[in-house]
């Protein structure tokens, strides 16, 4: 008797579980929590207004690889937001939660927005710094994050080396040369973007830092115009940040419409402003009108062009013994 | 008492009972999960084990954390012993407030910790302007390493010699100033022997602690490679690269470089006590 009542609450229970609100997580890299707060309320607002149902979006950030790797290692996200395709390509191939082929089923590469990389320098710019070349001036301090476990330092890292070979007509020595200098100059590897803004901003470390667009620009918003000031240099990578839907997972939760709906908001008119607004250069050319003195102009390249994509560019420059590794190996 | 076989003679029952119960809690929590850090680097070939285990960056990571670590311990024990003594011997005013500090490091988070050492030692920071005028680099540096390790291994020494301290009878000290020891006699014959295992005790755990420590070193080392890697930091880099094995293989060479070190520190330990009981 106490025993059916039980049951016969438990199944209550469950019912109202399943009809309360849907649930998603998007498990997304360091510099977007500003981003995917904006987001997450103007989509489940759309949400509402269209089916009547409520959702309920869960966010969480972290360094990109490591969340893609929390991910690996059985985190339950519906969608995920990461710094670079690389990362979702290990989700693909090493948990099979997706398919390889993933980066075509959205537009533009499965990249709503880009970015890019810039310079983040004192009030005044004392040491003069405008573009790639003053990096690697001796006296000039840089903080960059280590690019092995960073994905916005592999972005910066490969922009350097990009910026190098254009001027040097495609000459890969001196390319290497060029990146080797730069990371002379770097006292300090923080592991994440976020470690390293704050190396650079509250501890007063260094005179650049190598920084995501976006996080410049709310660096510069959240410290006031008086501090610190962004610098974008002539030449710099196109960063696209891809979006996709873990199939398997959102599958297991019966959020597969609303998972891939939520990542197509982020190309509407709306989701393109609010990327704008939080300094993504956003897909769309009437926002990206609108928002025009926003970004200031800069000649970007992408990894497909320079690299050959992003495995090439893993296996050559960051895996164990690779360029990256080679750069610091004794009496160089 | 010859050393083999069960010594099962106690007043209080039950000897069966808590037996099993310590080898059960043993296996579970600490000897199966560590296990799986051995199985898991079996499962690839030995020649990237040893690739992992031995490629340069990783072998200045082993340098830097077991000699700074040690070093770390070291200061710990000359320091703790120094605090413990001044904790126990006399009395001042805020004694109870003072006595409480020393537990500080265990509970503050060490990434706080990490960050606000940092923020003192950096070049523009408190006490790092200071001594860059006298030359002397501290964050972003091994001997940075030193200092976040030292923070963390301090209370360790000092709760281990301070009962023993505060046991020891002042009487026996005493009676040898009065037998016609110096004071140098009375410290090296009289208070070291009786202090000497909890010093090692102490000291043991300050190095166990610190070869691990994480959360406080990465910030104020800078983590240049070849130079402030830590070892437990590339373990962690080795986990964002997925590369699950490599780091489980530098984890069991930690590990078993970490227990041959405390099983030593344990009989160093056991033979200054049967010393002490001979006596």
């Amino acid at each position: 008797m106490k025993l059916n009542r039980f049951w016969l609450g438990m199944v209550a229970a469950s019912a109202v579980f399943a009809a309360g609100p849907l649930k998603l997580l998007n498990v997304s890299y360091d510099p977007t929590r500003e981003l995917y707060q904006d987001i997450n309320a103007a989509f489940a607002r759309q949400w509402k207004a269209r089916t009547g149902a409520d959702v309920q979006i869960s966010q969480s950030h972290g360094g990109s690889g490591a969340q893609a790797r929390a991910v690996i290692d059985g985190l339950q996200a519906d969608v995920v937001t990461l710094g670079l395709a690389y990362d979702i390509d290990s989700i693909a191939e090493r948990a099979h939660l997706l398919a390889p082929d993933w980066q075509k089923r959205l537009p533009n590469n499965s990249t709503p927005f880009t970015s890019t990389i810039v310079f983040l320098v004192r009030q005044g710019n004392p040491k003069h710094i405008r573009d790639w070349d003053d990096l690697i001036k001796p006296g000039v301090a840089v903080i960059t994050p280590n690019p092995k476990t960073s994905g916005g330092a592999r972005w910066s890292y490969l922009a350097a080396w990009g910026y190098a070979l254009k001027k040097n007509n495609g000459d890969d020595g001196k390319a290497r040369d060029f990146v080797r200098k730069l990371y002379k100059n770097v006292p300090v590897l923080d592991s994440g973007a976020r470690g390293s803004t704050t190396t650079f901003v509250q501890r007063g470390i260094g005179d650049v830092l190598l920084s995501w667009e976006n996080e410049a620009f709310l660096a510069l918003n959240e410290l006031g115009k008086n501090k610190v000031q962004v610098i974008t240099p002539s030449v710099s990578i196109l960063a696209e940040p891809p979006v996709a839907v873990v199939d398997s997972v959102a599958a297991k939760h019966g959020t597969s419409a609303v998972a891939k709906a939520y990542l197509e908001f982020l190309w509407s008119p709306e989701g393109q402003e609010i990327g704008a607004k939080n300094f993504y250069r956003p897909r769309l050319a009437a926002v990206q009108a609108k928002y025009a003195g926003r970004f200031p102009k800069v000649q970007l390249f992408t990894i497909d062009e320079v690299f050959g994509g992003w495995q090439k560019a893993q296996k050559r420059h960051f895996e164990d013994g690779g360029v990256f590794d080679q750069i610091y190996a004794p009496g160089k | 008492m010859a050393g083999t076989g069960f010594k099962r003679f106690n007043v209080l029952p039950g000897f069966w009972p808590a037996f099993s119960y310590t080898v059960l809690y043993l296996s579970l929590i600490v000897l199966i999960p560590l296990s799986a850090v051995f199985l898991k680097s079996a499962t690839t070939s030995w020649d990237h084990i040893w690739r992992s285990i031995s490629s340069p960056s990783v072998v200045a990571s082993y340098r830097l954390s077991f000699g700074a670590s040690i070093i770390a311990g070291l200061i710990s024990v000359a320091a703790g012993f120094l605090i413990a003594w001044v904790l126990v011997r006399y009395e001042f005013p805020g004694k109870p407030l003072a006595d409480a500090v020393v537990d500080l490091p265990f509970a503050l988070p060490t990434a706080v910790a990490g960050i606000a050492l940092t923020s003192l030692y950096t070049e523009n920071g408190w006490v790092g302007q200071y001594l860059a005028k006298l030359g002397i680099k501290v964050a972003f540096t091994p001997l940075g390493v030193v200092v976040a390790l030292t923070f963390i291994g301090l209370p360790f020494v000092i709760r281990s010699v301070q009962p023993v301290l505060a046991d020891s009878d002042q009487e026996l000290e005493e009676a040898a100033a009065s037998l016609g020891a110096t004071r140098w006699q009375v410290f090296t014959r009289v208070i070291f022997p009786l202090v000497r295992p909890a010093l090692l005790t102490g000291f043991a755990l300050a190095l166990a602690r610190a070869l691990g420590e994480y959360g406080s070193v990465i910030f104020i080392s800078g983590n240049m490679p070849m130079k402030t890697e830590i070892t437990p930091l590339l373990i962690v880099n080795k986990l964002q690269q997925y590369d699950y094995a490599g780091a489980t293989a530098i984890a069991a060479v930690m590990l078993i470089t970490s227990f041959l070190l405390l099983l030593t520190i344990n009989l160093l330990q056991r033979r200054s006590r049967r010393f002490m009981e001979a006596r």
